[in-house]
Formats: C-alpha cells, sequence, structure tokens
C-alpha cells in the first residue's frame, strides 16, 4: 500500500493523518475482495470460466473456493498494515 | 457394536465435557456474563466465532444444497464468509475500541437515543429467535434420526444442557465451550470428507481432490460429474438456473448480513483490544475456511457417489432378506440397492417411487433425454450424514458425525442467547428502563432471560418442526440484519454528521421494506415474476440496504448535526488509545492496556 502521508516525529499521534491512511488501505482491500467475489466468481465468471486451475472453470473454482483463500489473508493484511499504520503515526495501542 | 452405541458413547462424552468446561468457567460478574471479562486470546476468540457462526445448517444442510445446486451453491460459500472480511475492516476494530457488551448500546449511545437502542433490540431480538428455533429443530432432529429419542424429548434435551452452561457461566462458559465445540464438529467434518476424497479422486485433501481427476483416469471430476449430470437431464454442475443479477443480489445479502448479526458482533467484545479484534476475525475466517472450502468437495462427491450407487439399481423391498436378494442380484449381473440406502430409508430421508413397475431405481432430472420419470427423491440432508457410509466407513466415524451436528447447532443456540439475554437485561432493563440498577441485579436478570430465552426457544424449535418454516425465515434473519443493522452501524463509524432521526429513520425503512417484501412474495403468493429487479426475497436485503442507507443519510442532512460529544466520541473510536472517559459510568468499560 502506497502510504504517502507524512509521518509525526513528536510523541502526539496525528490521529488526522492516521485515520486517512486506514481509509485509503480500507479501500484498497475492499476492492480486492470485490475482485475476487463478485468480480471473478459472478462478474466475469463466463471468461474466466476458459481457463481452468486444475480440473475445474476458474470463474467456478473463485467461486467456491479460490474467493474464501483471498479472504482469509486480505484480513492479515489488514492487521500487519494497520499495525504499521500505528506505530508510523504515534497511535497507542 | 453398532452405530447407535457409537453415537451414545459420543455424544454422552462430549455433552459431558461441555457441562465440566461450564462448571470450570463460571461467570461472576456482568463482565464475565457478557464479554467473558474482555480477555479472551484472539485464537481462542476466532475459534469460539467459528463455531457459534457455524451452526447446524453450515455442518448438515449446505453440502447437501451445494450437491443440487452446484454453481448455485456458491452464494453460500462467498456469502457466509465474505462477511468476515467486512467485520475486520469495517465494525469489528471500531466497536470493541467503542469498548460497551452488546449492538444496542452501541446504536443508543452512538445516536444518543432510547429509542434507537430499543429499535435495536427489537432487530436484534428478531434475527435472533428467528435463527434460535432452526438450531434447536436441528437438535431434536439429531436426537430422533439417531438415537431413537422422540423428537420433544430431544429438544429438552439440547434445552438442558444449553441451559446449564449458558446461564451459568455466560459468555465466558459460552466461549470455552464453543472451542470444544470446535473441536468436535471440524474433525467430525473433515474426516469423512477426506476418506471420501480418497476413493474418488485418491487425493487426500479434499480441496485438491476438487479440482483434481477421477483417480485411476485423466479426466477432471468436475468434468465427468458434468457429463453424468446432464445425461441423467439434470443442468450442468458448474451452471445454475439463478440470474446473475439474484445471484449477485444474495451472496450481498449473506455477506452484509453476515457482519451485521449481532451474535457474530458481540464475540469480538470478548477480546483486549482493537487490533486483537481484527487478528480474531483473521483466526475466525482460518477456522470456518477449512469447512467452507471442503463443503463444495464433499457435495460434488456426495453428488457423484449418489448416482454412482443408486442409479440404475435393483430395489430390495423391505420384507426380502436383503443379503440373500443382493447376492443374487449380483448373480444375474445387475447392481443391487446399496445397503446404506436402506437404513436410512427408514428416516424418510430417501424416497423411492417406482413409477414404470420395473423395480429399477430410475433417478432422472427433469429433462432426462431418455424422457423416463424420476422414482427416487433424496433429501439434501443425506448427504452430510449418509456421507460415512456411502463411502463405507465404520460405525464410530457416524457417531461422531451425530456429535458433530449437535456441537454445530448447541454452540450456535448459545450464542444466540447471548444475545437475546443481553438485549434484556442490559439494553432494555439497566439501560432503558432502570438505569440506577446495580450490578448483581442486572447479573441475575441476565441469567434469568437466559433462562428464559431457552425456554421459548425449545418452544419455538417444537413449533417450527410443525410449520417446517424454518428455511425460508432464515432468508429474513439475513435479510434483516444486512437491511436494519449494518448500515446504521457501519455509517456510525465512518460518517460522524449521521445523527439519531437519521439513524431512526435507516432502521425503520430497513426493517420495514424486508419485512414486506419477504412475506408478500414467501407467505402471500407473490411470484417470480414479480420480483424487483430480478432479485429473489434471499438477496432483496442487499438493495433495501442501500434504500435504507440513502434515506438515512438524506434525513440526517435535512436534520441538525449529533452534539459535539458524540462526534468527539467517532473520532475517539477510529482511533485506538485515544477513548478517555466515555461509558465508565454507565456500566460500560473503555478498554484498557
Amino acid at each position: 500500500m502506497g502510504v504517502s502521508t507524512m509521518a509525526t516525529t513528536d510523541q502526539k499521534p496525528d490521529a488526522k493523518a492516521y485515520w486517512s491512511a486506514t481509509k485509503r488501505l480500507t479501500v484498497s482491500l475492499l476492492i480486492i475482495w470485490f475482485t475476487v467475489s463478485y468480480g471473478a466468481g459472478i462478474l466475469f465468471r463466463d471468461q474466466l470460466d476458459n481457463f481452468s486451475i486444475g480440473g475445474a472453470p476458474l470463474g467456478f473454482w473463485f467461486a467456491q473456493n479460490g474467493a474464501i483463500y483471498v479472504f482469509v489473508a486480505l484480513i492479515f493484511y489488514y492487521c500487519r498494515a494497520m499495525t504499521k499504520l500505528e506505530k508510523k503515526f504515534g497511535v497507542k495501542r | 457394536m453398532d452405530q447407535a452405541n457409537w453415537s451414545f458413547i459420543f455424544v454422552g462424552v462430549t455433552f459431558a465435557l461441555y457441562i465440566g468446561i461450564a462448571i470450570w468457567s463460571r461467570a461472576s460478574s456482568t463482565e464475565d456474563f457478557y464479554v467473558a471479562g474482555h480477555d479472551v486470546h484472539p485464537v481462542i476468540n476466532g475459534m469460539a466465532t467459528a463455531a457459534d457462526w457455524m451452526s447446524a445448517a453450515s455442518f448438515l444442510s449446505m453440502a447437501g444444497l451445494i450437491a443440487f445446486l452446484g454453481y448455485g451453491g456458491s452464494v453460500y460459500l462467498m456469502g457466509w464468509t465474505g462477511g468476515y472480511v467486512l467485520l475486520a475492516l469495517l465494525l469489528a476494530p471500531f466497536l470493541r475500541e467503542f469498548g460497551k457488551f452488546t449492538v444496542p448500546d452501541f446504536v443508543g449511545d452512538r445516536y444518543y437515543s432510547s429509542f434507537a437502542r430499543v429499535v435495536a433490540v427489537v432487530c436484534a431480538l428478531f434475527v435472533s429467535f428467528t435463527y434460535i428455533a432452526g438450531q434447536m429443530k436441528g437438535v431434536g432432529v439429531a436426537f430422533s434420526g439417531f438415537l431413537g429419542i422422540p423428537f420433544e424429548a430431544g429438544i429438552i434435551i439440547g434445552m438442558v444442557i444449553v441451559f446449564f452452561y449458558a446461564v451459568l457461566g455466560g459468555m465466558k462458559g459460552i466461549t470455552y465451550t464453543q472451542v470444544a465445540q470446535y473441536c468436535v464438529l471440524i474433525f467430525a467434518y473433515t474426516v469423512p470428507a477426506i476418506f471420501v476424497s480418497l476413493i474418488i479422486t485418491g487425493n487426500a485433501v479434499p480441496q485438491l481432490g476438487f479440482i483434481g481427476n477421477v483417480k485411476g483416469t485423466d479426466i477432471a471430476m468436475l468434468d465427468k460429474l458434468n457429463t453424468v449430470v446432464r445425461d441423467l437431464g439434470f443442468l450442468e454442475y458448474t451452471s445454475t438456473s439463478k440470474s446473475m443479477v439474484d445471484v449477485f443480489a444474495i451472496t450481498a445479502a449473506l455477506m452484509f448480513g453476515t457482519a451485521g448479526l449481532p451474535h457474530v458482533i458481540i464475540r469480538f467484545f470478548t477480546v483486549k483490544s482493537a487490533q486483537a479484534a481484527r487478528v480474531s476475525a483473521g483466526w475466525a475466517l482460518v477456522f470456518i475456511a477449512v469447512l467452507y472450502t471442503t463443503a463444495p468437495a464433499v457435495g460434488a462427491f456426495a453428488r457423484m457417489n449418489f448416482i454412482d450407487t443408486v442409479n440404475e439399481a435393483s430395489y430390495i423391498a423391505d420384507d426380502e432378506d436383503y443379503e440373500t436378494r443382493a447376492a443374487t442380484i449380483i448373480a444375474q449381473g445387475g447392481k443391487p440397492v446399496p445397503a446404506w440406502y436402506k437404513s436410512w430409508e427408514k428416516t424418510g430421508l430417501l424416497h423411492y417411487d417406482d413409477k414404470n413397475g420395473d423395480g429399477i431405481m430410475q433417478y432422472r432430472g427433469p429433462n432426462a433425454p431418455d424422457g423416463i420419470a424420476n422414482e427416487v427423491n433424496p433429501n439434501r440432508d443425506i448427504f452430510v450424514l449418509a456421507n460415512p457410509q456411502i463411502a463405507g466407513l465404520p460405525g464410530w466415524v457416524i457417531g461422531l458425525v451425530v456429535a458433530g451436528g449437535l456441537a454445530a447447532a448447541l454452540s450456535t443456540a448459545a450464542g444466540l442467547l447471548m444475545v437475546i439475554s443481553s438485549a434484556i437485561s442490559h439494553d432494555l432493563c439497566r439501560r432503558t428502563l432502570f438505569p440506577s440498577m446495580n450490578d448483581k441485579t442486572e447479573l441475575r436478570i441476565a441469567r434469568f432471560s437466559a433462562a428464559g430465552a431457552v425456554v421459548c426457544a425449545g418452544l419455538l424449535g417444537l413449533f417450527a418442526s410443525q410449520l417446517g418454516f424454518v428455511a425460508q425465515v432464515v432468508a429474513f434473519a439475513f435479510g434483516l440484519a444486512a437491511a436494519s443493522l449494518f448500515p446504521i452501524i457501519f455509517l456510525g463509524i465512518f460518517w460522524k454528521r449521521m445523527n439519531k432521526e437519521g439513524a431512526i429513520t435507516a432502521m425503520l425503512v430497513g426493517l420495514v421494506s424486508t419485512t414486506s417484501y419477504i412475506i408478500y412474495f414467501k407467505f402471500m403468493g407473490g411470484t417470480a415474476a414479480g420480483w424487483w429487479f430480478g432479485i429473489s426475497p434471499e438477496g432483496i436485503g442487499f438493495l433495501f440496504m442501500w434504500l435504507a442507507a440513502g434515506t438515512g443519510i438524506g434525513v440526517s442532512l435535512a436534520t441538525p448535526a449529533p452534539p459535539q460529544d458524540i462526534q468527539d466520541l467517532v473520532e475517539d473510536i477510529r482511533v485506538p488509545g485515544t477513548r478517555r472517559s466515555h461509558g465508565m459510568a454507565e456500566g460500560g468499560m473503555a478498554p484498557t492496556k
């Protein structure tokens, strides 16, 4: 995630910058969330079904298995990224 | 030892375990009772959340639904997992930072209104009672189907068990029993799945078998399944009869509904901090994904196995000796009806109707190319229940599945009971009617309302079994949570300007529109031709969620902004560690570190 806001140097948390960075991160992750489930599994499923993963059509696989794996990865990425943001903006945990 | 004995042993041992845990983890304060003292480890809470979330429907019915619906079953798989991403990113950490006990707590404080709190209580009670009726029914079915105990007696035994650990231990007791129940249910689900996967694809990992080839050939399992079902006149397994709009809307209603369900949200109040709530949501989804990624494999294998063993088999009537008759059929080069079919036929979950009088069981879809009428009607639930026998696994595995199904139903029922009892004792009595009540009285009322809720739930379970309407009302629970609770919680965190007028309007719009649409199309004879934008009642919560949010925003902008201290509160819960004094005096507690 390209978090471009300046880090603060003093001890007081920069709540405003922290919150806008949090919102940017959240929106980016929700775009991925939407793409793998509604995108790959539903809207563009027919196009993706021209490809396959093992013996399963790709769009069908995303709808039944793939999207779930990505969901798990998204949440853990979010946890890590938020920990970094909290450190960067001096937010006490 | 036969199957029924194994079932008794497994059920008895697991029940003793749950009661033992309940005694060990008694609650001594309202904090223990509502939120397990706010200090449950994130991974433990993740496991408890998974058990809380996965109900009798997930455990028993979902794989069977997928087996029948094929691609159409994806709405459940994505819908009931994707909601956790919304929870982790948009709700759980902020609600934990807010630091209270219940969902109506948040709604009442954030929107500085007792009326908003009471509307939220109504939504929470409605959603939870709907859901719990289905769980108690599941308990009754498991007891009557496997242990030969009458349905009503089964429900009463289930009530006594839940009563014991929910009333005694509150959230603390429930948390640790749910951990044990998760272990039981996931073991019971995956063991048969692994064996069946080995038999069909030769791969021990069901998720890999699902995309692999049929054992000993180079034909993909799913390709073969598609061919087989098409030749029998069914829709191809990897396609659906639902429109894309409807698949989209149902998936979305289930996702946003999941994120708005009070019994899921309150689990995140039990951890130490906002950061722990995020991590915990991640672990919850890991534990849920173990079952949810196995389920599509179980569904596909079950469909394949069912067709292989039952279609074109020679039926053996009840008055014939199974063994000798089967031997004769095999000697004549035929295929006898499998033994598991005969043993499950007694439960009424399978039905054979010899329409053409040839004694052969023809299983056909609606568009069978050979024009033969379908003669076999399996109940969807049969696929998970009979899976171990279809795969020829020993009797103890079946006992395990029974214990697993009960664990799934009881753990969800307990979580829902917490929502009901805290809505009554905390939100209605303490926060709305008698604010001067002390902690001890509140705890007593909490236990008392939990006890009352157990009894109501049991009665609902008995009642629902006669009406058989549980499946329909469950759609209602999700639609209602998506349309009435999700928008105001989300806007309450992300939009400071949202005020009480807006919130109350949004909740009422969501509640009334979703209720009317579902009642009209489910119970008053509305037909699919009349669906708005082609969206079925299952998916309509998604559409009305936007309507509720839109009117709520409009009304907020037309009325005065919320008071300054509420706006400060919203800023505080967005940034961990800045929340200061709010709520300490009102029986809540700011998170400490």
